[in-house]
């Protein structure tokens, strides 16, 4: 093809990733460096959004508090994926027919919108009619019918172990994958060797997983720091019960659009782009030690 | 598909008769046995029941939702939708949705076609540097970038426009669009152009005749994997639309969660209209879902 008409195949894809992707991620870490006065910009201020966060209220409370939110979700959600996912993924393996069937039910779940599960589940754990608190009474454990989505101390996880639910179908999928390309051979010749099934798994199966599950880990690390519908249908904007769902995101939300400041476009965007580098430097050191970790293996 | 789905029966078979029986070979047997298979199964119950009972209470009166929260649906209530669809205006957020979903996804398709079209088939510096600033789109988190895009469509005259926040969409499924087709193009075959092009067409009437059917099913991959997405997505409609009248679903879904608090059958109801096209779309094409879920997966 020539280099003319493929320009002409490329332009309305360009165009429309460049005005409406590129563009404005661009200016969006350029808004967190200036001053602004409603929506018009004022004079550059260097780092001073940034540094407001750090010292000035609402940030100082409502920053590190949603922020370490965003941490237990990423740790509450790996722990559950990286056990029940994974050990759904190895029961599943060699079940043939079966094993697409399960895991075409497990990917339900993660096609519904956050914003759906999230209501639906405050539906499901509501006090007054909620069928899950009904059920505990049903059989006699009285004592766990609680207000699940009242009490500060058990909103955030019920926040986490929903999205795990939601999303555990996803490892599966991956790890069933990763283990389809685990060398018949290898663990053959181990069990040959009067290997357990569990010794089989740790020394052999286990390290050649290792790549699958940091990429679980990156991707759930990226998902968690985004959150927004799914606590945004739990607890509103504003985090409820008492700020216990409150994430970055929604904070984000807030400083920008209901906050009413005059700078709220400078310290939302300063929100934005610490975000943003939180979520991409994330990425890049995990994606080196993954790569450190899969040289070693190799050598 | 045919395969994906098996029938109840077949499947409640392979399960009882696996297990007990000696298998061929040593490395076909599946870990954990029917304790495994039963373990699999319960979970399989555990990830859809919160699904079903929001089926199920759809279809249930508000008053008995109260008096029996464990009740069965019986006999089916329709009531509730009703008022969903007309007094909670889900008839004009379903139609918002569906016009904002297909719309985007036909116009990110179509340009990303083109332009992979041209990138797996132009080899130069130039072109190459261009498809790495498109996949690197992968990597955005685009939603942080929603206050440079609000002003951006402000300036269009695009705030509180359906056809606006189709734009958006359009170009935020231009990389995952660009990266799996290109990667498609490339496994094509030079030689079917070569034979087109003495036949004397020129590049677009290739593209059009020989190339689009021959990448068919990468079309079909990337339109239902940004069909999903779009459909849920919260915070771009929450911000870009301002008048109910524009409302897409996840939207419209917290107006009624505010307005009809009480009514509980047509909440229900309300997530279910939510939910109705992912289930279509997922029987209907339950083999790209899986297959672009462990898309650079397997080996």
């Amino acid at each position: 093809m020539s280099r003319r008409s493929g320009l002409l195949f490329v332009a309305p894809a360009l165009l429309l990733f460049g005005v409406f992707v590129l563009y404005p991620m661009g200016s969006a870490l350029s808004y967190a460096f200036f001053s602004w006065q409603g929506t018009t910009r004022g004079g550059f201020v260097g780092l001073e959004n940034f540094t407001a966060l750090f010292t000035q209220e609402p940030f100082t409370t409502q920053l590190p508090r949603a922020f370490g939110h965003n941490i237990a979700f990423f740790l509450g959600t790996m722990v559950i994926q990286n056990t029940l996912g994974l050990g759904i993924a190895v029961l599943l393996h060699k079940r043939g027919r079966t094993r697409r069937m399960l895991q075409t039910l497990y990917a339900m779940p993660y096609l519904v919108s956050p914003i759906v599960i999230g209501y639906l589940w405050t539906l499901l754990l509501s006090p007054t009619f909620g069928p899950v608190n009904a059920l505990l009474r049903q059989v006699g454990l009285e004592s766990l019918a609680l207000p699940w989505l009242g009490d500060p101390t058990t909103a955030l996880w019920v926040v986490v172990l929903v999205s795990a639910w939601q999303w555990v179908g996803f490892p599966v999928l991956l790890y069933g994958a990763a283990l389809g390309g685990v060398p018949e051979e290898l663990s053959e010749a181990a069990r040959v060797d009067g290997a357990t099934h569990w010794q089989t798994f740790r020394s052999i199966v286990f390290p050649l997983l290792v790549p699958a599950i940091g990429t679980v880990s990156i991707l759930t690390f990226i998902f968690a720091m985004e959150a927004f519908a799914l606590p945004y249908a739990f607890g509103g904007s504003t985090g409820n019960p008492a700020g216990a769902t409150d994430f970055i995101s929604l904070l984000f939300y807030r400083t920008a659009f209901e906050n009413g400041s005059a700078n709220a476009i400078g310290s939302s965007s300063a929100i934005a782009a610490l975000l943003f580098v939180v979520i991409f430097g994330g990425a890049v050191v995990a994606t080196r030690v993954l790569r450190r970790h899969q040289d070693r293996v190799a050598a | 598909m045919t395969t994906t789905i098996t029938s109840p029966s077949a499947t409640a078979d392979s399960k009882d008769s696996r297990p007990p029986k000696q298998a061929k070979r040593r490395g076909q047997r599946p870990i954990g046995g029917f304790v495994g298979s039963t373990a699999l199964w319960i979970y399989a119950i555990a990830a859809l029941i919160p699904l079903l009972l929001m089926v199920a209470n759809s279809f249930r009166s508000t008053s008995s939702l109260y008096s029996d929260p464990l009740g069965a649906p019986w006999p089916l209530n329709f009531d509730s939708y009703g008022r969903a669809w007309t007094e909670g205006h889900f008839g004009e957020y379903f139609t918002n949705s569906l016009l904002v979903t297909v719309g985007a996804v036909t116009l990110s398709t179509t340009v990303s076609t083109m332009a992979a079209y041209a990138l797996a088939r132009t080899r130069s510096r130039f072109f190459t540097i261009l498809e790495s600033v498109f996949i690197s789109g992968l990597m955005l988190p685009i939603h942080l970038a929603i206050l440079p895009i609000f002003y951006l469509l402000d300036g269009f005259g695009l705030v509180d426009s359906r056809f606006g926040l189709m734009l958006v969409y359009a170009a935020s499924g231009v990389p995952f669009s660009i990266f799996v087709l290109t990667t498609f193009f490339r496994q094509l075959p030079p030689e079917l152009e070569e034979a087109a092009r003495i036949d004397g067409a020129n590049s677009w009437q290739m593209f059009v005749r020989i190339m689009v059917p021959m990448v068919r099913p990468a079309v079909a991959t990337v339109v239902v994997f940004r069909f999903v997405p779009i459909w849920n997505d919260f915070l771009f409609p929450l911000v870009l639309l301002r008048s109910r009248e524009n409302y897409t679903v996840p939207v419209g879904l917290t107006t009624f969660f505010g307005e009809y608090s009480t009514d509980w059958s047509s909440l229900f109801a309300g997530l279910v209209i939510a939910t109705v096209p992912l289930i279509v779309l997922f029987l209907v094409a339950t083999k790209q879902i899986v297959a672009g879920l462990t898309a650079g997966m397997s080996k």
